[in-house]
This record gives C-alpha cells, sequence and structure tokens, in this order.
C-alpha cells in the first residue's frame, strides 16, 4: 500500500539537500525548528508538493490563527485536498515548511505522530473502522496511545457522541448507520484525541442532501466552540456563515483569499469570478 | 461388498499414516503462517533499510511458485545434502520428516504470504489514512485497523491454502515420508485391495476437508463485518 512510504520513520522524506540544511539549523536550535509562541496557530511557508512530474501545489503561503475557520474552495482537481493533507503531512510537501504552534512539522526530527495527535482529521469517505462498533470507533486512539484508560475514553466517547446526537448508537457497526451519522461518528473520533486544531475534507460531499445540515450542524457548534478549522467544502452557505476567512485555490496556489465578504461578494481575480458563478447559480 | 472388511483390516495402517498425514500438516501450517506474515510484510514494506528482505520476499515466493512441490521435496531431500557436502565438507544428513516439514512449510508460506498481501491490499486506503491522522503509528495502525479487517477478508483462501496443504502433503511420499499414501501403499502390496483402499483414502480425505469446510464458514459467519 502505497500510504507506507509517506508515513515510515517521521513521514519526512524531503530532498537531501534541505535535510542537511535542517541538520545545521537543529544543530543550532538542538531540534526541532521553532518560530515565536505568538505568532499564528498554523503557518504554511512555501508550500510545495509534486506527484512525480505533477506540481500540485506551487508555493502556498498562508497564516491562520488560533480559533479562525478557513473555508478551502476552488476547482476540483486545483489541489485543495493535497494542501489539507499536507497539514497533518498525510502527504509529505516536497518544498516549503508548515508549522503548527511555532514548531515546524515538516522538520526532519518532528515527531509526526505526536504532531498528529493534535489535528483532527475528517474525511469525505468518513473512513470509520467498519470491524468497530461506534464507542471503539472513538475510543480505540486515546486508548492505544494510552492517553485514556479504558473507562475514561469510553466515558468521553460518550460525552462526544452525546454532543453530536448518537447517543443511542453506541453499539452500532458503521454499516449500520446512515451517512450523516458515519459522519458525525467520524468527527467524535477525531475530537477524541482532544486536538486543537480540525481538518475537514469535503465533510458533506458524499451525504445525501438530507444529511447535509446534520453535519454541517455539529460543524458549526465546533467553530462557535473557538476550534481552529480548515474545512475544504462546497457548500458555499457554511462558509459564508461560518468561515472567518476563505481561500480560493486554484493550480496549485491561493489565488485570492479574505473574508468570506470579499472572496464571495467582491472577488478581484476572473478566475474567482468565473468559479463563483459556476458553483453559485 | 469387499470394502468393510478392507477397512476394519486396514484401518490400523491407515489411520497411521492419516495421524502423520494431519500432523505434518498442522504443524507446518502453523509455520507456514507466521513465515507467510514477515514474508508478507517484507514484501509490503517500503522502508529503504528493509528493500533486501523485500527482494528475498519476492526471490522466495517467485521460486516456490516456479517449481513443482515434487521438485522442491526431491532437492531439500536429495540435492540440500549434496550442496552442503561440497561447501562444508561434513556429511549433512537430512531426515525425510525434516524434509517434508520444511518442504510443506515452505511451499504454504510463499502462497500465504501472497493471501496476506492480497487481502492487506483490499483493506481501503483510507483506512490507514484514518488511523495515521489520529496519531497512531504505522505499526499500530496494521494490528488495530488493518490487520482486522484483512484476516476477515482472506480467511476463505486461508482455509482453502489449508485444504491443499493437506492435499498435497501426499506428494511427501515420493521421498518416503510415513503418510497415508505411504501405508495405502504398503497395504495395496500386501493384498492387491487397490479399489477398497484408494476408495477409503479419498474418504478420508473427503471428510477431513468437508469438516473443515464446515468449520471455516461458521469462522466466517461470526466474524462478518
Ligand atoms: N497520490 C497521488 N498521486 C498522484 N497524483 C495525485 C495524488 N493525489 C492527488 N493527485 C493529483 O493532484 C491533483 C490535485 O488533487 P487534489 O488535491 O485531490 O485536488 P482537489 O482536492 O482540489 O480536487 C489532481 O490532479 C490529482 O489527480
Ligand atoms: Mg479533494
Amino acid at each position: 500500500m502505497s500510504v507506507n512510504e509517506n508515513m515510515n520513520d517521521n513521514g519526512i522524506m524531503n530532498a537531501a539537500e534541505e535535510t542537511a540544511a535542517e541538520m545545521h539549523l537543529s544543530g543550532i536550535t538542538g531540534g526541532v525548528k521553532k518560530v515565536d509562541r505568538s505568532d499564528p496557530k498554523i503557518i504554511v511557508k512555501g508550500l510545495k508538493k509534486s506527484f512525480g512530474s505533477l506540481d500540485v501545489l506551487k508555493g502556498i503561503d498562508a497564516e491562520i490563527d488560533a480559533g479562525e475557520v478557513v473555508c478551502v474552495i476552488g476547482p476540483s482537481g486545483s489541489g485543495k485536498s493535497t494542501f489539507l493533507r499536507c497539514l497533518n503531512l498525510l502527504e509529505t510537501p516536497t518544498g516549503g515548511d508548515i508549522y503548527v504552534d511555532g514548531d515546524c512539522i515538516t522538520d526532519k526530527n518532528a515527531d509526526i505522530n505526536k504532531i498528529r495527535r493534535h489535528i483532527g482529521m475528517v474525511f469525505q469517505q468518513f473512513n470509520l473502522f467498519p470491524h468497530m462498533d461506534v464507542l471503539t470507533n472513538i475510543s480505540m486512539a486515546p486508548i492505544t496511545l494510552k492517553v485514556l484508560n479504558k473507562a475514561q475514553a469510553e466515558e468521553r466517547a460518550r460525552d462526544l457522541l452525546r454532543q453530536v446526537g448518537l447517543s443511542d448508537k453506541e453499539t452500532y457497526k458503521p454499516a449500520d448507520l446512515s451517512g450523516g451519522q458515519q459522519q458525525r461518528v467520524a468527527i467524535a473520533r477525531a475530537l477524541a484525541m482532544h486536538p486543537d486544531i480540525m481538518l475537514f475534507d469535503e465533510p458533506t460531499s458524499a451525504l445525501d442532501p438530507e444529511m447535509v445540515g446534520e453535519v454541517l450542524g455539529v460543524m458549526k457548534q465546533l467553530a462557535a466552540e473557538g476550534m481552529t478549522m480548515v474545512v475544504v467544502t462546497h457548500e458555499m452557505g457554511f462558509a459564508k456563515d461560518v468561515a472567518d476567512r476563505v481561500f480560493f485555490i486554484d493550480e496549485g496556489i491561493i489565488l485570492e483569499q479574505g473574508t468570506p465578504d470579499e472572496v464571495f461578494n467582491h472577488p478581484k481575480h476572473a478566475r474567482t469570478k468565473t468559479f463563483l458563478n459556476k458553483v453559485l447559480t | 461388498m469387499d470394502l468393510f472388511r478392507v477397512l476394519t483390516d486396514a484401518s490400523p495402517l491407515l489411520l497411521k499414516g492419516l495421524r502423520m498425514t494431519v500432523g505434518i500438516t498442522v504443524m507446518s501450517l502453523v509455520l507456514a503462517m507466521i513465515l507467510g506474515v514477515f514474508t508478507c510484510l517484507f514484501a509490503i514494506s517500503e522502508r529503504k533499510a528493509l528493500r533486501p528482505l523485500r527482494w528475498l520476499a519476492a526471490f522466495y515466493v517467485w521460486f516456490i511458485r516456479g517449481t513443482p512441490m515434487l521438485v522442491q521435496a526431491m532437492y531439500i531431500f536429495f540435492a540440500l545434502p549434496q550442496l552442503l557436502r561440497l561447501i562444508t565438507g561434513a556429511n549433512v544428513q537430512i531426515s525425510v520428516f525434516t524434509a517434508s516439514l520444511v518442504t510443506l512449510t515452505m511451499n504454504a508460506g510463499a502462497y500465504l504470504s501472497e493471501i496476506f498481501r492480497g487481502a492487506i491490499n483490499a483493506v481501503n486506503k483510507g483506512q490507514m489514512e484514518a488511523s495515521r491522522s489520529l496519531g497512531l503509528s504505522y505499526g499500530q495502525s496494521m494490528t488495530k485497523v488493518i490487520l482486522p479487517q484483512a484476516v476477515r477478508i482472506c480467511l476463505p483462501s486461508l482455509v482453502n491454502q489449508c485444504i491443499i496443504t493437506l492435499k498435497d502433503s501426499t506428494i511427501l511420499y515420493a521421498i518416503g515420508l510415513s503418510e497415508i499414501m505411504y501405508y495405502g501403499k504398503i497395504y495395496v502390496g500386501r493384498t492387491f485391495e487397490s479399489l477398497a483402499t484408494y476408495t477409503w483414502i479419498a474418504i478420508f480425505f473427503l471428510a477431513v476437508v468437508s469438516l473443515l469446510s464446515f468449520i471455516s464458514k461458521r469462522i466466517e459467519r461470526r466474524l462478518s463485518l
């Protein structure tokens, strides 16, 4: 399976010259590269990602503050998912740096498994574990990683199930739930590790229209509680209501960004206008 | 009908052979599972440091799949001692039982590793990603998320391989293993009761294989997702 490649060791497979440069740097700081703690929650500098000869991300710069909700929009194939997946190193960047809480997570000394613990991710296809019931899906990670004991983890799982409105489903297998219910369980599963950042990759795109609302509702609640969120979405209504900022990604760069009002009502670029015309009509 | 007279007459011999057949099959399957799991893990690993092991795994599977088991058995029992004598100069003896066990294990191990590899690849890629995104390591994700699903997927092929190994163990008759065919042959040589003897041997196999299939169906139903 090809995921292994990205994920072995520290998940870092940068080019040799970069590694050399970082070794030099970490020699000075005695470990992982740091920036000032008062800086934004997430800093992305010159992020590049290629698959073979295909350049998908061509230099992304972004800063996301704690508690901010950023919605990422853009045409299909423009690199939105790849950008999101770089933020928790499911994809290994081929260039640039990403800082989370001031720590350079693209540094080769970074402990990728530790970093991922406080970055939750929700997938378009839910990706619940089909062989576990709902409660085990949620409690498995904190138990396996010894963050909580079994009783604590199950108590937390029940709390989370209450929050997403699925208290009566804890013994169900994922296959016996509707899409909307599965996605709410997936959100609860990600929250079980107490993340302070949540990444969503088109969380409602695989859902029947009547189930979109229940998932967006949970996400709104999360945003209101101050979670830092990066949401790739085609739900323009959600982006307008909930986002603090909107990134329009086109052909591997953030072509335009701003408040929802700026991006949706006063887009500067022709391509943004074309895209919005297509999705809003 | 001579069938039942032959059965009472031959059963001590045939049961002795059947005990060996089943015994060596079970032993080799247990060893082959371990061998198969490691071969498979090496084969799917993409770590640079494990690359030689990956090649070794590929070579092993290629070799076993590309040669008949009869040739492998002959090779291990007759050719290997000669090779070892050439290299070390010492007179190395390999017992029939050891050679048989090694042959059967190597053979089943290669096929099992392919079965495991197929099953792991059949688990949705998103499962590993979801698990890793929670902070679990590659190993933890394998044991908690991927392998439990892979086991369910490969169960039918696994049982099938057990059946094949059981039946293939009769090939070891050729190097003199005292399994069921060996004793059947002795009895036929003594009494000329070919029809009755081989009918009973076939029935023995059918009974054991049917039992295996029955058990596997029940396990499959209990493990179904
Ligand atoms: N693992 C991969 N291997 C090769 N190409 C990929 C891989 N993942 C994504 N791509 C390619 O990268 C481009 C951007 O993909 P993606 O980030 O998924 O776009 P979006 O989410 O904006 O629709 C697409 O052309 C896609 O085919
Ligand atoms: Mg996408």
